[in-house]
């Protein structure tokens, strides 16, 4: 039993040396269930006091266009470890692709997502944002899908290019998701 | 559980220094419990930890930062600025509840 001589306080590690981490997070994909982790993960490390960057490039893009990012899919199709509601019964894979299935899926998963709390795309970025992380959407991507500053979501800092974003990263720790 | 004293108040603990009883809290030990870590506390800052007990009371556990500022009503980034760099640890802490569990 630990006595009562010194008091035991948490350390939350604000001296300087833990401050200067930054996490830096590629979100290359499209789909509802590969939206997330670099969400999630990316707003775990802002709670932490750890700095952020997103950055998005080609079909993660369509995280941040405005016109997309609330109507993120997810297929079954090729992915062997869908389950059934209940128990673990997988969905054959022959039946992923038949029509229906993909709004039923992603129509679940929203669910799923939304009964632990954890908001829809867009509700996240702001959360983000308003927690300090700072957004960025690649130059290469932009010009694929022609798009510009405005078609994105507004907490998108600017279109940058794969160096902007090295030379912007110096140091951090890097996620490829 | 280790036991530890703060400002005259014994309370229970984890073994990072979270409280672990729910009653042994009150705003006197929660302004200690504040001045230990560095916070410095504000009209808002309490109304948020006021905020935090009654969730906790209600949901039986420590409600995440996205709530406290959804349900709750605080403002994401005011919340940085009143509990600087890991807010929901230390307004969990200060509100004498455990860590936050969940993961958004």
């Amino acid at each position: 039993m630990t006595a009562a001589q010194e008091a035991i306080i948490p350390k939350f590690d604000d001296d300087e040396e833990d401050s200067g981490r930054t996490l830096a997070i590629i979100c290359s994909k499209g789909d509802l269930d590969m939206a997330y982790p670099g969400l999630i993960l990316g707003n775990a490390a802002l709670g932490e006091g750890v700095k952020l960057h997103l950055f998005f490039t080609f079909w993660g893009f369509d995280m941040i266009i405005k016109s997309r990012m609330r109507n993120l899919k997810f297929s079954p199709n090729g992915n062997t470890a869908m389950h059934m509601p209940v128990g673990d019964v997988r969905i054959p894979q022959a039946l992923a692709p038949m029509p229906g299935m993909q709004p039923m899926a992603t129509k679940m998963l929203k669910k799923q997502i939304a009964d632990l709390g954890v908001p829809e795309v867009p509700e996240f970025l702001d959360h983000i944002v308003a927690s300090g992380g700072r957004l960025w959407a690649c130059r290469m991507s932009a010009d694929m899908n022609h798009v510009t500053k405005d078609d994105l979501y507004e907490g998108v800092e600017d279109i940058i290019n794969a160096s902007d974003f090295i030379e912007l990263t110096a140091g951090a720790q890097l996620l490829f998701i | 559980m280790p036991v530890t004293t703060i400002a005259d108040h014994e309370i229970h603990v984890d073994d990072e220094g979270f409280m672990t009883v729910y009653d042994e809290w009150d705003e006197e030990l929660a302004k200690s419990l504040a001045a230990a870590i560095g916070v410095e506390m504000t009209d808002e800052s309490w109304r948020a930890i006021r905020f935090m007990r009654e969730d906790f009371k209600s949901e039986g556990h420590t409600p995440t930062l996205r709530r406290i500022s959804t349900v709750g009503g605080f403002d994401t980034k005011g919340l940085f600025a009143l509990f600087p760099k890991k807010p929901a640890k230390k307004m969990a802490y200060i509100a004498g509840l455990p860590k936050p569990a969940g993961c958004v």
